[in-house]
């Protein structure tokens, strides 16, 4: 009777199952129509790579594709170096004037609407006279990005034991060789985790890009939405399954890499 | 004095170059955007005319506050595109959230029922999909609602209707762009909450005899009262300046708040009218935003 109140009823089945259709379903028919031969969309024509081989003759669309890799690894990887640092500043620093203020300027972009985003930093750089292009992009990206990876490794800080520290310090480490030799090393996996998701979240951007770049740098992002306004091409069918592909490989790294961090915190701390 | 303490001093200097970043490109741009809201509107480039130079002094400070304008914000009062835009944002937001909850809550509770090796892998599920692009998955939705997409030739071949439904460029389309693209953040809030929530509550209200719909109102529904909080304004927030949806599956009979000022800014160049748009729509959203960063805080502050 009892064991029955938290059993998995059908109706649990159901809701997942329909809810896992819906989430997945769009994205796989997506991936399958861009092996379609045929030039309309809807009529299947027989597999073909043909719409590959359109985007790799696409000079725009390539140009646009290489844009936005460097501005990912470049914002990405300067996103991942502030935001550990503020994570650290955040769980370690414990109390320290400005406190709240920073915690909410960090927090606040996860959710604030891109277009204000956009909006706001296109006109700091006009005021500052910037020319726009790839460095204002990345700068851009960077400010939104490094929120993520400071909520990500600040999770994985918060949850680690502190008196691995103070064993170090007490063993004759100052407080910068204890964090770089016992904290960082446990903490990487997180870091890594939060370069991905900012390497991701950079390479999905269309509005802050669009409000921040430059004419003639235009990011993948900005011209599949121009190409999507005009309606379905085959060839977007193609983009967006090498970029699923992309974000797939990064996925599984990333998962490689909390994996690794779960087991490592496991032998570190045996409980 | 204690190692933790010591350890502090230098963490906080760690924070000093993040916290210099955030105030130079957070706090410091939200600045121009009020001052240009404040702005008149010029034909030149950049189109405002500018407020302060202050090279000239501190009379033409002076004489710039004077000319400190609340045009651009009596427009906004006067002009139906623009209360009509914000009101359509509300409702959308409103809408959208009540549905993601209604479909997002069974799902979270469901996944929360799996064994606990299967839970790890039905949150890996929803969180992947929140990391593909967000474009590409409402261009996936394109392919399906066209005219003769996937879901027309589905619903002809089952006579469940005897004409093709016109699907894109419809209020119909652009919920379940946002629904589609909002229901990891629905429900995964919800799912945490769920997850924590001990389970031998629902053995005890069934011993003393409630039905299972019973012991879920008055036992799981309003333990799970935060988690939905949390996830309705995760939703909530962000839906009301989206722009992206509505722009690519919605009619352009009426716009959203992130419509209009992205019109404003890219097609009629009124950067003042836009930014004041912006202001207008970030005094909109501190209320939510402040309840969820309190929200934020409790939890944190009970995860310690």
């Amino acid at each position: 009777m009892a064991r029955k109140a938290n059993a998995i009823s059908p109706f649990n089945i159901t809701a997942l199952a329909l809810g896992m259709a819906f989430l997945y379903l769009p994205i796989v028919i997506l991936v399958i129509y861009s092996f379609n031969d045929s030039r309309l969309v809807t009529v299947w024509g027989g597999w073909s790579l043909r719409w590959y081989r359109e985007f790799f003759n696409d000079r725009a669309m390539l140009d646009a594709a290489w844009m936005s890799l460097r501005v990912a690894a470049v914002s990405a990887t300067i996103a991942t170096l502030l935001g550990t640092l503020a994570a650290v500043g955040l769980v370690r620093g414990e109390r320290f004037r400005g406190r709240s203020l920073f915690s909410g300027m960090l927090y606040a972009p996860l959710v604030m609407p891109e277009v204000i985003s956009g909006l706001s930093l296109l006109l700091l750089f006009v005021a500052l006279n910037a020319e726009r292009g790839f460095w204002t992009v990345t700068i851009a990206h960077t400010t939104l990005t490094m929120c993520f990876v400071t909520v990500v490794v600040q999770s994985r800080l918060a949850s680690l034991d502190r008196s691995l520290e103070e064993a170090a310090m007490d063993l004759g480490c100052d407080p910068v060789q204890a964090f770089l030799r016992v904290t960082l090393p446990l903490i990487v996996p997180a870091i890594a985790a939060g370069w991905m998701l900012a390497f991701t979240l950079s390479l999905d951007d269309v509005v802050i890009a669009s409000f921040t770049t430059g004419p003639g740098s235009a990011t993948l992002p900005i011209r599949i939405y121009s190409e999507v306004r005009l309606g379905v091409k085959p060839e977007i069918n193609a983009i967006c399954t090498m970029v699923i592909a992309l974000i797939a490989v990064t996925i599984v790294l990333a998962s490689l890499a909390s994996k690794l961090s779960s087991s490592e915190a496991k032998s570190a701390a045996p409980l | 004095m204690s190692a933790r303490r010591i350890f502090a001093q230098p963490a906080r200097y760690a924070a000093i170059a993040p916290y210099v970043w955030m105030v130079l490109f957070f706090l410091v741009p939200f600045g121009f955007v009020l001052k240009i809201s404040l702005s008149q509107t010029a034909i030149a480039q950049p189109p405002y005319v500018p407020l302060f130079d202050f090279t000239e002094g501190w009379a033409a400070i002076k004489a710039a506050f004077a000319q400190l304008t609340l045009d651009n914000f009596s427009l906004l009062v006067s002009d139906n595109l623009y209360i009509s835009s914000y009101l359509r944002s509300l409702v959308v937001a409103v809408t959208s959230t009540l549905i993601l909850l209604l479909i997002g809550y069974p799902i979270a509770y469901g996944m929360a029922r799996l064994p606990q090796r299967w839970q790890a892998i039905a949150m890996m599920l929803v969180i992947i999909p929140f990391w593909t692009s967000f474009l590409i998955r409402i261009y996936a939705w394109i392919n399906i609602l066209q005219h003769d997409g996937l879901l027309n030739k589905v619903l002809l071949a089952l006579h469940l209707v005897s004409t093709p439904v016109v699907w894109l460029s419809t209020d119909s389309a652009m919920y379940i762009g946002i629904v589609y693209s909002y229901l990891p953040f629905m429900i995964l809030p919800l799912y945490a909450t769920l997850a924590r929530m001990d389970p031998s509550l629902l053995e005890a209200a069934s011993d003393l005899g409630a039905s299972p719909l019973r012991a879920f109102w008055l036992v799981t529904f309003p333990l799970s009262l935060p988690g939905v909080g949390a996830g309705a304004l995760l939703c909530f927030i962000p839906i009301v300046g989206e722009f992206v949806i509505p722009d690519l599956l919605a009619g352009s009979s009426s716009m959203m708040i992130g419509q209009t000022l992205w019109l404003e800014f890219f097609t009629n160049k009124d950067w003042p009218v836009a930014a004041a748009a912006a202001v207008a729509l970030l005094v909109l959203l501190v209320p939510p935003l402040l309840l969820y960063d309190r929200l934020q805080r409790r939890q944190l502050g009970g995860a310690n």
